[in-house]
């Protein structure tokens, strides 16, 4: 009995840890930083200095290209997010620029023929103009670890890796440039191929933090990954809570049914009971 | 309903009775609850209990899903968001749909291979077999329609690849392509069959399932032995096996459990582990995404269908000899298909008279090949298709159809199979020294 339970283990272990729909080819992927997250492990939580940190990068610099669509505004008064107060967001929301004239239709107020205010109701707007990616879930949409050998045993040790992806995307640069077919593309370790269109966003003294936090190119990319994370996930403490209360009482409820199964099978098994 | 002589439900009270007159219900769960189970079933016997937890699962996770998912290709992938962001628990319904899928896949997997190692597909139980077979043709169906409901790249590009494969079919594959599509590529008419179709597969599933339990209800379970029970008596059979109730339900239960708190590990603190990444980028039919793969659970048969390309010898006597009919990509598409006919052929394939592996040494080690072989075309399936790759697939699909139309039939004849005990109660108290002490 004991070898097949082992066996089964082995099986599952090796069918659980070893393959992965997310594992693909290394190649040419580029180089990923590892960068310690707060909110990395199951109990690991967002750090929500950081995250409002985050938004103010986002909404300074990153925004000036990026959308970020699937976003409600109203979330960033969430306890578990940047958890800022009712008022402020829809401060905040009532000044937030539309950028892009043909991605946000749904926004025009039709009597007035124009862009309306946004309300803390609404999605932050997408944004085309230069034909940058919406952000909304850039932190999940990226795999920062594959291997070894497109096996995905690393996203169990270190995480996905989205938002490390982030951080060495905007640290990667070594300013080298090159101009091809009009467009120029900067050089970047992390970028899969190398270059890439984005110039690069992040220099010292651009942001000055409210927290007194350093503002230096690689704390504010560790700030905004954090953010984009949140983005992403917003809903991640409720979901590692909802996942340990469940391993928690499905862990008891098994424990007794241990018990359970060992005294009901013990008279068949001719074994006494302890009591 | 079971030929294992056993007693069967007598109604004791007036309401019992008169129900059952009328209609026999309560025999019915009762006789099904009560069934006459081999005493020495091991922990690879838990599977089916998962796996009927995961059918429920699924469809009620996913009756809530629909409650709040757009079919259509502008909305699909926001209305996932919505779920994801302003659904109450939404997120977390998603997530166990979503790995749901994986443990369905997982359990079936488990239970595949448990059936093929102590040789549950043979007489008298082909039928149990080819039902189940279906069955799990029918979750490969569901859970790729399934995936390419959010309208995600890698759904949108996975539909593009799949339904693909039709289009190999020499002559008619265009207009079968073209028909199952509802439309010269993936569009709209395609999301909103397959979500109709995702949420019917799981029921005909469910209806399957039954006639599954009954099948193996009427021949009685197979055992880690492969030896029947005793039916020339009921004070024989007794000896061999306990009933379904409590015995089984309760260590099934608490297998379950064990498998729920993994389940629950993954879906709280890694639910993505499982997914692709591309998969969180809106469809996009002008950008194909750098590789295409599959679910994990297809990437053992995806990398059969790529194994077979112009440079193997196979493909080009078969292009050769069909004036270029079949060409590599419905070679392709006919290995896929063959991998898992093979497996479904297994009861006529293996010709050894003794049932279980446990007593056929040289079967042991093809089996064990076997399992390794699965894990590697896993892993092959999810490589690009290039260099080295590709020979390991093509090895290892190779390896699969030799198992099934060589060694099956081969071992049975030249293996000198050892000595198998003569009863599940001997079988049974081998394992508990203390119970034969009492038995003696």
């Amino acid at each position: 009995m004991i070898k097949n339970i082992t066996l089964s283990a082995i099986a599952a272990a090796s069918l659980a840890l070893g393959f992965t729909g997310a594992a693909q080819a290394a190649g040419d992927a580029g180089h990923i930083e590892d960068v310690d997250f707060s909110f990395e492990g199951p109990f690991g939580s967002f750090d929500q200095l950081q995250l409002q940190r985050g938004l103010q990068v986002f909404t300074e610099s990153c925004a000036a290209c990026h959308g970020m669509k699937f976003v409600p505004i109203r979330t960033l008064s969430d306890k578990n997010g940047p958890g800022m107060p009712e008022d402020q967001v829809r401060a905040y929301a009532a000044i937030f620029p539309i950028l892009d004239e043909t991605a946000n239709l749904h926004l025009i107020d039709i009597e007035k023929n124009e862009y309306r205010p946004l309300t803390q109701a609404d999605n932050f707007p997408a944004n085309n103009t230069a034909n940058a990616p919406d952000l909304s879930l850039m932190a999940k949409a990226r795999a920062g670890f594959h291997g070894p050998q497109g096996t995905g045993i690393n996203q169990i040790l270190k995480g996905m890796g989205g938002p490390e992806y982030i951080y060495s995307i905007l640290t990667g640069y070594t300013g080298k440039e090159k101009v091809e077919a009009g467009t120029t593309f900067y050089e970047n370790t992390a970028f899969p191929g190398g270059w890439i269109a984005m110039a690069p966003p992040l220099f010292d003294g651009q942001f000055e933090f409210a927290d007194g936090h350093s503002s230096d190119p690689h704390h504010v990319a560790e700030d905004i990954s954090a953010f984009l994370m949140w983005t992403a996930e917003p809903t991640m403490m409720a979901r590692k809570k909802a996942g340990l209360v469940g391993v928690i009482f499905l862990s008891l409820f098994t424990f007794l049914l241990y018990l359970t199964n060992k005294k009901l099978w013990a008279p068949h098994k001719g074994k006494k009971l302890s009591a | 309903m079971s030929g294992i002589p056993h007693d069967h439900y007598e109604p004791k009270t007036g309401a019992e009775k008169w129900v059952n007159n009328r209609l026999p219900v309560i025999s019915l769960i009762y006789d099904t609850l009560m069934i006459p189970t081999p005493k020495n079933l091991n922990w690879m016997w838990i599977w089916g209990i998962v796996l009927a937890f995961c059918l429920a699962l699924q469809i009620v996770t996913g009756i809530v899903l629909v409650m709040h998912y757009t079919p259509h290709v502008d909305l699909a992938f926001a209305s996932v968001e919505h779920i994801m962001r302003n659904v109450n628990g939404g997120h977390m319904i998603r997530y166990l749909h979503m790995n749901g899928a994986s443990l369905f896949f997982f359990a079936v997997y488990m239970h595949i291979f448990r059936g093929l190692y102590y040789g549950s597909y043979k007489a008298p139980r082909e039928i149990t077999w080819i039902i189940g077979m279906i069955i799990y043709l029918l979750m490969m169906a569901t859970g790729f329609m399934g995936y390419v409901l959010p309208w995600g790249q890698m759904s949108f590009w996975g539909a593009t690849v799949i339904t693909g494969l039709f289009g190999a079919i020499p002559f008619i594959g265009e207009p079968i392509q073209t028909w199952l599509l509802g439309g010269p590529a993936v569009d709209n008419a395609t999301l909103n069959r397959f979500f109709s179709l995702h949420y019917l597969l799981p029921f005909v599933i469910a209806g399957l399932v039954i006639v599954h339990i009954w099948a193996f209800h009427t021949t009685g379970n197979n055992n880690p032995t492969g030896v029947e029970v005793r039916r020339t008596s009921k004070a024989e059979a007794k000896k061999d096996t306990l009933p379904f109730w409590p015995y089984f339900v309760i260590k099934d239960l608490f297998a379950l459990g064990i498998v729920l708190v993994a389940f629950f590990a993954i879906v709280g603190f890694m639910p993505n582990f499982l997914g692709h990444p591309d998969n969180y980028i809106e469809a996009n039919p002008l950008v194909t995404p750098a590789h295409i793969v599959p679910e994990w659970y297809f990437l053992p048969f995806y990398a059969i269908l790529r194994a077979f390309d112009n440079t193997v010898w196979v493909v080009q006597i078969a292009s050769f000899v069909t004036g270029g009919i079949v060409d590599a990509k419905f070679f392709g598409v006919l290995a896929m298909f063959g991998a898992i006919i093979a497996m479904a052929l297994a009861p006529w394939l293996d010709t050894s008279p003794v049932r279980s592996g446990r007593y056929r040494p040289m079967f042991k080690i093809a089996f064990i090949v076997l399992c390794v072989d699965f894990l590697v075309l896993m892993w092959a399936g999810a490589m690009p298709a290039e260099g080295i790759y590709s020979l390991i697939s093509l090895v290892a699909s190779t390896y699969w159809f030799a198992y099934f139309f060589v060694l099956l039939p081969l071992l049975g004849i030249i293996e000198k199979p050892t000595a198998q005990p003569a009863t599940i109660e001997e079988d049974f108290l081998s394992h508990y020294p203390a119970a034969k002490k009492q038995a003696d």
